[in-house]
């Protein structure tokens, strides 16, 4: 994969994650998904069955204690995608 | 944030979701007077939150079981399955279910929570794979964790979506365990377990069976899922909890594959916590027995069940997905949901009442469960005030 695609997985994600959030909040790769975005457990899970069938990747949930920030898991997406 | 402010934060967001200082989570029970009415304040209340589905809880043979143990056994093992904790009763018990199942082997553990932690986390580790359905009992969750196998979840039960993710994972479907329940207890619907199983042998892969709320509940008598569906030779793994309908605390795990044999070794949840006492057991291998004796408890739940599953949608009401003890109103929002469970409170009427995130999608849930020990006036009563409600709340 090249870097075009670590910043599509980064658009999608943030895309995403507006419609997620209240309109109000400013999305940044810096953005802490439960303290800042209000992405609760459940929402979580459900968005990574999302990333899972747009990118056709396994993304193990268990890979989510290391994820805190959107860049957090634009990196672990760009992982598992780069190896797959 | 330190630690204590972090618990701070946490109860705030609680308080927001219910203002008023509502007790509906940890209700006080101040007196039990029957499988179906307690005291809850100064309210003499019908019980329709509880898991007490074949309204054992006051049967005089497990109430004899446990006194005789008690007095012959003592309180409390005080001790681990592994080390001073297995009785001859404990050890029965095992057998008993195995023959029940028709199993080889059988193991009994401390809580049907633990039964989901020592069974996942003996059968599975790191490198492996554990597909488990999105609504999977939070003991399911937990025993994966624990495991260290990658954990993916498929669409509650969606088989389509659960052959996408097989096919994602290649060669490593055999080494994935597939887990589901028989009952879900938050909708109440059962899982499409001959797909699961076409998937599972396809796959190659091996599948455990939550059985904790169908245990009692459905087959000829009364093993559950596997039994209705004709599938328990399919079935790798079976777990179940002695919580529900068999009265009392406790978990098993039953197979045909001896290795289930090695978790006694190797399973914390099972080594590293102490055994369940000789009342427990007692009382249990008395319920199992009625459990199994006969099919009128069994045929007395599932009228009851479809005579309010009926009541409540005839009414308007937004149902879980098919009839059965578990019979979830789904709400759209938690205003509402309060509003009905205070409202069948202060009918006398206790039900379980169930937030997001616990609730699946967003949603509320107003939970009855109801019991072979409820009338059939009883669940007239309770239909008529979830009518009444119904007017004033939702129009
Ligand atoms: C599906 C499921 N599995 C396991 C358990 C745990 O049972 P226990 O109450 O024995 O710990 C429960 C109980 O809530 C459950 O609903």
């Amino acid at each position: 994969m090249t870097a075009s695609n670590y910043d599509e997985i980064m658009q999608l994600l943030c895309d995403r994650l507006g419609s997620l959030t209240a309109s109000d909040i400013q999305i940044t790769p810096e953005s802490n998904l439960i303290g800042q975005l209000s992405i609760d457990s459940i929402k979580l899970l459900n968005l990574i069955m999302e990333i899972e069938d747009t990118f056709d990747i396994s993304v193990p949930i268990n890979a989510l204690a290391d994820v805190q920030t959107v860049r957090d898991l634009v990196d672990l997406i760009y992982k598992i995608k780069s190896s797959s | 944030m330190n630690l204590l402010e972090k618990l701070d934060a946490a109860a705030a967001a609680r308080k927001a979701l219910l203002p008023n200082g509502v007790g509906a989570f940890g209700i006080p029970i101040e007196e039990v007077y029957s499988a179906t009415e307690a005291r809850i304040g100064h309210r003499r209340v019908l019980l329709l939150g509880t898991n007490n589905y074949l309204g054992l809880t006051f049967a005089p043979e497990c109430l004899e079981a446990a006194h005789e143990a008690i007095d012959e056994e003592g309180t409390g093992t005080t001790g681990s399955r592994m080390a001073n904790g297995s009785y001859f009763g404990h050890r029965a018990l095992e057998k008993e279910f195995a023959d029940f199942y028709q199993c080889s082997s059988g193991m009994v553990f401390t809580t049907g929570y633990q039964a989901n932690l020592g069974t996942i986390s003996g059968l599975v580790g790191r490198g492996d794979t554990v597909l488990i359905d999105g609504d999977s009992h939070a003991s399911i969750y937990d025993g994966c964790i624990l495991s260290g196998a990658d954990i993916i979840r498929f669409k509650h039960n969606d088989m389509v979506d659960m052959e996408k993710r097989l096919c994602r994972l290649g060669e490593r479907t055999q080494t994935t365990l597939i887990i589901a329940e028989g009952i879900y207890s938050m909708l109440g619907d059962q899982a499409p377990l001959a797909e699961i199983v076409k998937l599972k042998n396809k796959y190659n892969c091996t599948l455990l069976l939550d059985e904790a709320h169908s245990l009692g509940v459905l087959g000829e008598t009364g093993q559950g899922l596997v039994e209705k569906t004709g599938l328990l030779k399919e079935v790798d793994f079976i777990t179940g909890t002695f919580s529900k309908s068999l009265c009392s605390i406790g978990g098993f795990c039953v197979s045909n594959h001896s290795q289930l044999e090695q978790l006694r070794y190797v399973s914390h949840p099972y080594i590293f916590t102490a055994s369940p006492s000789p009342a427990t057991i007692a009382s249990t291998r008395a319920a199992l027995k009625l459990l199994s004796g006969g099919t009128e408890l069994r045929d007395q739940l599932w009228k009851n069940s479809n005579q309010l599953y009926t009541k409540l949608e005839e009414t308007g009401y937004t149902l879980g997905p098919e009839p059965g003890p578990v019979i979830a109103a789904i709400v759209d929002n938690p205003q509402q949901a309060l509003a009905l469970w205070q409202g069948l409170l202060d009918h006398d009427i206790y039900v379980n009442l169930i937030l997001p995130p616990a609730a699946p999608e967003g949603k509320s849930l107003v939970r009855c469960s109801v019991n072979a020990a409820h009338t059939i006036e009883q669940m007239d009563y309770v239909g008529s005030i979830f009518a009444k409600l119904k007017q004033e709340i939702f129009k």
